[in-house]
């Protein structure tokens, strides 16, 4: 059941990616273009999201103890705010101002069958793993 | 300036924007797992197939559901990046790496973050939101590349 909503969430997800037209990078880009000819279409789609999360997830927090089918809620364990998260938060927003891809739009990308978003993926999954090896050969 | 933005733009922007703000408190309200997209992304090379078999699900979704809604729709598809090979090469070894680093990208901290109101993913989506504009506006405006 559990896999069946991850499914579920999943699919809605990645229409909503295709709905607001967040797959396409050129409409990224030109959100991220405060000095050209600016698409403000991004902000919308995260206000759209927030608009329905934020009262979801705080009444979620505030007012049950457990998830529905899980035992607990996942939350992420650090909540230090340090120079990793800052370093990488800037590292991964050079990479997104350079093509208009973030993870979630170039994997739904992938409906479309481009050798572009294979190789922006691979790239991607490449960097993740060196992080990954060089925190565990630390 | 938003000549090209119509009002069935802006409604199916935010239509879309409610799509994912369903998806993402679906996950959190039925499975307690936040949708960071990155994260599971990464997680799959990181862990045991078989503890991943909810984060496989949620990208084989992912897929599916913008595969589907141009199917039901007839929306053309979105177009690929115009860009170089090696800058889509340089660009997702940075997002991968630095999403890595910083635990997270646009679904994770951007909408589960701050619909959690975690002051980290705050200060993330400043950082990454604010490296993007200044990459942006380097890349077209200074040296002219990418507009």
């Amino acid at each position: 059941m559990r896999g069946f909503i991850a499914l579920l969430a999943g699919a809605v997800f990645g229409a909503g990616l295709a709905i607001s037209d967040m797959n396409n990078p050129a409409r990224v880009l030109g959100f991220l273009d405060l000095a050209g000819n600016w698409d403000p279409t991004l902000m919308f789609v995260m206000g759209g999201a927030l608009l329905v999360a934020l009262p979801l997830f705080q009444w979620a927090l505030r007012k049950q103890n457990k998830p529905l089918l899980a035992k607990r809620f996942y939350l992420p364990l650090s909540v230090q705010i340090d120079k990793k998260l800052i370093l990488g938060a800037v590292l991964f927003g050079i990479g997104w101002g350079l093509v208009g891809y973030c993870p979630g739009p170039a994997i739904a990308s992938l409906a479309h069958g481009y050798l572009e978003v294979v190789l922006f993926i691979t790239a991607m999954l490449v960097g993740a793993k060196f992080h990954q090896w060089q925190t565990r050969a630390r | 300036m938003l000549d090209f933005i119509s009002q069935t733009h802006i409604l199916l922007a935010l239509l879309g924007g409610a799509f994912i703000g369903i998806a993402s408190a679906t996950l959190f309200l039925v499975n307690g797992r936040i949708a960071g997209i990155c994260g599971m992304a990464f997680s799959l090379m990181a862990t045991t197939f078989a503890r991943n078999t909810w984060r496989i699900l949620f990208l084989l979704g992912l897929v599916g559901g913008t595969f589907i809604y141009h199917w039901l729709s007839g929306a053309p598809a979105a177009p690929a990046p115009d860009t170089q090979w090696w800058l889509l090469a340089v660009a997702g070894l940075l997002v991968g790496y630095g999403t890595s680093l910083g635990n997270g990208c646009t679904s994770g901290h951007g909408i589960a973050g701050l619909a959690r109101l975690s002051p980290r993913s705050l200060v993330a989506t400043l950082s990454f939101m604010a490296a993007a504009i200044v990459t942006v506006y380097i890349t077209r405006h200074v040296i002219g590349v990418n507009a």
